[in-house]
């Protein structure tokens, strides 16, 4: 019999409705895989087990009187820079060590009203910065097919739980790639939805114009039903959408057939592996197959996302990381005045990387530099969604590998901040135009680490998104699993 | 321009204390960045308004209705330092 | 010598009365208690966001309004960074290009000189929490630690930035009063100096006479009065003039007014320690002031204490009885119901602000606690019109009225102070006078009216004064005549 902790979230919705099996044993089925493999992997911060347990319980009770809720008794892991209440949120920093929340953020919200068990809380690159989850003040995490290389980041244990099997579907958050690039990287699903579709509120804010909450899951229709449980207008967020819903998981089995795609000519040729440029171009070439309509899309002002990303994300986050301060909560280090306690807080708390940006966007903002800096980059947005626009005149959605390159070792690009920095290069642009986007993992590479497809769409275009992202899924086939969800692992 | 990085005024407006290797490190690193950073720069973008917020919308408000506030004991649970109900900081060097 | 003249501009900080919080469901005006009207978003707990209250919007419209500026259609909320304990965020949420208003003016008036104060801009932003420094001396200077309180954070503020038009502490003190009743008469707020609902930071500089360039300027804080605001300027001028007559020169820098010393003494310097790092802040939309809602604002702008004074003077109040009506609301109110209701307005006005509000002093009791009405003013103006009642007699009717012993009438009757006006009694009184002073009506014949007043002040004692005097010389007149 399979592991329950192998399931889909489709699957376990039908198990526990069935009565095959009680959401107390699909939590048990979750937290015995990671009892295995979290030594290994340390894709958790915080496990709540008395929260989950109470939480599994409940849906028990609930699934016996036939509620239809999707996501009813599935354990699921939220990354830890969403707050929630009563639980340990650190945002895998030192300044926020031992913070326990008097409040939860709409998204936690969302999933309890769900009825979705939240198993605990993920590692991520401080603050979510970072592309390898490298960058946490407790410990890197590890991917799970294989624990010499990264797993992606900021969104790394949210990936690494869900690719191994110790929730079945997570959150991530995404201000430049960080859902899409870590799931590129486990061979999981990750979407990044349009701005403003899920609430900020409670999500631990680092870039605020770019910050996007969004799921993780082992199948398209996963993340879709997740996201799905979270979107809409909330009134404690001044940016969310107001509007109408996209119908996201609406299309999943239409099938490609009639639509325009473009294939991004300025992410797929320099700078990308062959390995993974051959295999993008391989479904392409399926979808094409399959009814599509495929051209290639030219995005001239993309070439300069990056640089615009690194000046207007560290901008707002030298705001937004103000209120660490060890005045009310959080760690402080004494000092003969405030402005001293102050300085040394921030100093003893923040990571490298953290002081690095918080530097950085703190002299973009400067007087003097404004105009040449975070304005002009306010203003290359402006040019890339121009681009954006046009592109989206003549094609229904847009596609390109998600990450440059499948994942790497350990410390590898530690070094060198810039180095890092272009892992994004696929991701950033639609961050900074607001637009969705989606990876979805088509194989793995002669080293057997997984690859992912990107697929972008003009905002509010889930429904095409993930329709365009079913089909990809039907064509690649990708059933493997990392070794260390299918060994029996026992813990070192 | 990634030359005149005045990296102790920097540091002192975002109140991080930063040893001399450090400064030394940052200033470096910082330079390096805005060095490639500076390629927007390259862009034309006469006459082009800048993006701040990706969806257009305006007029976010809420009514003018009092919410629960927090009890205060669940305020002050995570304060390093409190006294009679108040946060509690060392003294301040000057008034604002 | 050189002849000197101060250039002084005022930035007004007004927290407006909502009932919740600028950016959160807090309430406003929670009482002693510390740290009670808090939340995550006024803490700035992680992850928690601002979400502007539309009150408060509208509130910073009417000031607009009010002070005749331009309401600007499309404006933005920016960040200003700056780290300071009280300040949650680190950074406050305020306006700087793209303000919701811009260009205004207020006129001003110091004994009966006018003056036009040019307004910059005004803007919405959120008040900081509340630092209490402990130590010997209360003050931050030898504290030993401080205690920080954020009921008040976040409380909506518009900061109202007047151009620098101001050329005496005299000037000063007014436009500060006229701010101050303007947004009491929009009722967005108390703006009470001493509690800090309204607060005043103040420009000064000074220049040649003739000059047309600026010179150096300080910025004066900690003014709690009117009058301490008049002081310090004062202070600051006589300083300046001193300083440069000296040889020496200003520096731009923040100075706090000590009102035991009488005197500023330096604060922070500014010169290069400021740089707020201004950008648009992402937590917020755009805001839109649509046509249709400036006209709105606009439409349901009230009568302004400037325009009531003008119709009070009108009416025939006098210019200082006008500004003390206009000053005190609840005496504004009974007024208007006095005179509408046809009571002669330059009477009343003078009964209100003279023996009413001395009553109110010496009683220490509110118009709502005493026995006055509407009714009962038009009534004593009908019985004074009447010659019922003498001038005096009406102070002391009112005076019995306010008192609660009953209506004008009831008073008059109890207290004995109707006149006598029927004129047969008034006859056999002036003929018994008459009677005893022939030598008195012969001069009065022969062309001296001096006597005449002889002999109503003898009748006004015959009759204990109850008499109708203009009635008693009419017949004194008369009965003389040859
Ligand atoms: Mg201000
Ligand atoms: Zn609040």
């Amino acid at each position: 019999m399979t592991d329950l902790a192998d399931l889909t979230i489709a699957q376990a919705g039908s198990g526990l409705r069935s009565g095959e099996f009680t959401a107390v044993d699909l939590l048990a089925a979750v937290e015995r895989r990671a009892a295995v493999t979290e030594a290994h992997l340390h894709a958790y911060l915080t496990l709540d087990r008395s929260g989950a347990r109470t939480a599994a319980e409940a849906a028990d009770a609930a699934l016996a009187t036939g509620d239809p809720r999707p996501l009813l008794g599935i354990p699921i892991a939220l990354k830890d820079n969403m707050v929630t209440r009563g639980v340990e949120t650190t945002a895998s920093s030192q300044i926020l060590a031992g913070w326990k929340p008097p409040y939860d953020g709409t998204a936690a919200i969302r999933l309890k009203e769900a009825g979705a068990v939240i198993v605990g809380k993920t590692n991520l690159d401080e603050f979510a910065m970072g592309s390898s989850t490298e960058n946490s003040a407790y410990g890197p995490t590890r991917n799970p097919w294989n624990t010499n290389t990264v797993p992606g980041g900021s969104s790394g244990g949210s990936a690494a739980a869900v690719a191994v099997g110790s929730a079945l579907g997570a959150f991530g958050s995404d201000t430049g790639g960080s859902i899409r690039q870590p799931a590129s990287l486990t061979g999981t699903v990750g979407a990044k939805p349009t701005y403003g579709l899920v609430s900020r509120y409670g999500l631990i804010a680092f870039a605020s114009s770019l910050d996007q909450i969004g799921p993780i899951a082992r199948t398209v229709p996963d993340a879709a039903a997740l996201l799905e449980a979270v979107v809409g207008w909330d009134p404690m967020d001044a940016t969310s959408y107001n509007g109408d819903l996209p119908a996201i998981a609406k299309s999943l089995d239409t099938g490609v057939a009639g639509l325009r795609i473009g294939v991004v000519t300025e992410l797929s040729g320099e700078g990308i592996d062959p390995e993974v440029l051959e295999a993008t171009m391989r479904i392409v070439d399926q979808l094409s197959n399959a009814g599509a309509d495929v051209v290639e899309i030219s995005l001239p002002a993309i070439e300069y996302a990056l640089s615009a990303y690194y000046l207007i994300a560290p901008a707002e986050c030298s705001a937004n990381l103000a209120r660490f301060d060890g005045v009310r909560y959080g760690l402080r280090v004494d000092g003969a005045t405030t402005e001293e306690m102050m300085a040394k807080t921030r100093a003893e708390g923040f990571g490298p990387e953290v002081t690095r940006r918080i530097l950085l966007g703190t002299y973009a903002l400067s007087a003097g530099y404004y105009d040449a800096f975070y304005g002009q980059a306010q203003r290359v947005r402006t040019l890339l969604r121009n681009d954006f626009a046009s592109a989206y005149g003549r094609v229904d959605v847009l596609v390109s590998p998600t990450s440059p390159t499948t994942a790497f070792e350990v410390g590898a690009k530690t070094a060198d901040p810039l180095t890092m920095y272009f892992a994004d290069i696929c991701t950033i642009a639609t961050n900074l135009a607001g637009d969705p986007a989606i990876s979805v993992p088509i194989g793995l590479d002669d080293a057997g680490l997984p690859i992912g497809f990107q697929i972008m769409a003009p905002a509010l275009g889930e429904e095409v998104m993930f329709r365009v992202a079913a089909e990809v899924e039907r064509l690649a086939a990708f059933t493997e699993r990392p070794r260390l969800a299918t060994s029996k692992v026992v813990a070192p | 321009m990634p030359a005149d990085i005045d990296i102790e005024r920097v540091a002192h407006l975002a109140r991080i204390a930063l040893t001399d290797d450090e400064r030394a490190l940052y200033g470096e690193q910082l330079a390096h960045i805005i060095e490639h950073a500076e390629r927007v720069q390259a862009l034309p973008t006469e006459g082009v308004e800048p993006t701040s917020h990706p969806l257009p919308m305006v007029n976010a408000f809420r009514p003018d209705v009092v919410t629960e506030s927090l009890r205060r004991e669940d305020a002050l649970a995570g304060a390093p330092d409190t006294q009679n109900g108040y946060y509690r900081v060392p003294k301040i060097l000057d008034e604002s | 010598m050189t002849e000197w003249e101060a250039v002084i501009g005022i930035e007004t900080h007004v927290e407006l009365q909502t009932k919740s919080k600028m950016f959160c469901g807090c309430l406003v005006d929670s009482g002693d208690e510390p740290n009670t009207a808090v939340c995550p978003v006024c803490l700035a707990l992680p992850g928690a966001l601002p979400v502007p209250n539309k009150e408060a919007i509208e509130g910073i419209l009417s000031i607009g309004d009010a002070l005749e500026c331009t309401l600007i259609e499309d404006s933005l909320f920016y960040r200003k960074n700056y780290f300071y304990p009280d300040l949650p965020k680190n950074y406050q949420i305020s306006q700087y290009t793209f303000p919701l208003c811009l260009d205004g003016r207020l006129a001003v008036d110091v004994d009966g000189e006018p003056t036009m104060v040019g307004i910059t801009r005004v803007h919405m932003e959120e008040d900081t929490g509340k630092s209490t420094h402990i130590g010997e001396s209360g003050r931050i200077h030898g504290a030993d630690h401080t205690l920080l309180d954020f009921n008040r954070a976040g409380v909506p503020l518009v900061e109202v930035v007047s151009e620098p038009d101001i050329r005496s502490p005299e000037q000063a003190r007014a436009y500060g009063a006229e701010l101050q009743r303007v947004v009491r008469a929009l009722g967005v707020s108390d703006a009470r100096l001493e509690e800090g609902s309204m607060r005043f930071d103040v420009n000064v500089s000074v220049r040649p006479v003739g000059s047309d360039v600026l010179g150096t300027r300080t910025e004066v804080k900690n003014v709690n009065s009117l009058r301490s605001m008049q002081r310090a300027i004062a202070y600051e001028i006589t300083r300046q003039i001193e300083v440069l007559e000296n040889g020496g020169s200003i520096h731009l820098e923040t100075r706090h007014w000590d009102e035991s010393k009488g005197a500023t003494r330096s604060g922070r310097t500014k010169e290069g320690s400021e740089d707020y790092r201004y950008f648009q802040d992402p937590d917020l939309l755009p805001l839109h002031i649509d046509e249709a809602w400036r006209k709105r604002v606009h439409e349901r702008r009230p009568e302004l204490p400037a325009a009531k004074r003008a119709r009070y003077a009108a009416l025939g109040a006098d210019p200082r009885t006008a500004e003390l009506l206009v000053d005190a609301g609840d005496l504004a109110a009974l007024f208007e119901a006095a005179v509408s209701a046809g009571a002669e307005p330059r009477t009343v006005g003078i009964w209100l602000t003279g023996e009413v509000v001395a009553y109110l002093r010496r009683e220490n009791v509110t118009l709502d606690e005493t026995g006055l009405s509407a009714d009962s003013l038009v009534e004593l103006a009908q019985m004074t019109g009447a010659g019922d009642l003498s001038a005096t007699a009406a102070k002391e009717v009112l005076n019995g009225v306010l008192a609660g012993e009953g209506t004008p009438s009831q008073v008059a009757e109890s207290r004995d102070l109707l006149q006598i006006s029927d004129a047969s009694t008034i006859e056999t009184e002036v003929m018994a006078v008459l009677d005893q002073h022939p030598d008195a009506i012969e001069k009065i014949r022969d062309g001296d009216a001096k006597p005449i007043g002889f002999l109503v002040g003898q009748v006004m004692r015959a009759t204990g004064g109850k008499a109708d005097p203009r009635m008693v010389q009419d017949l004194i007149r008369r009965k003389t005549q040859a």
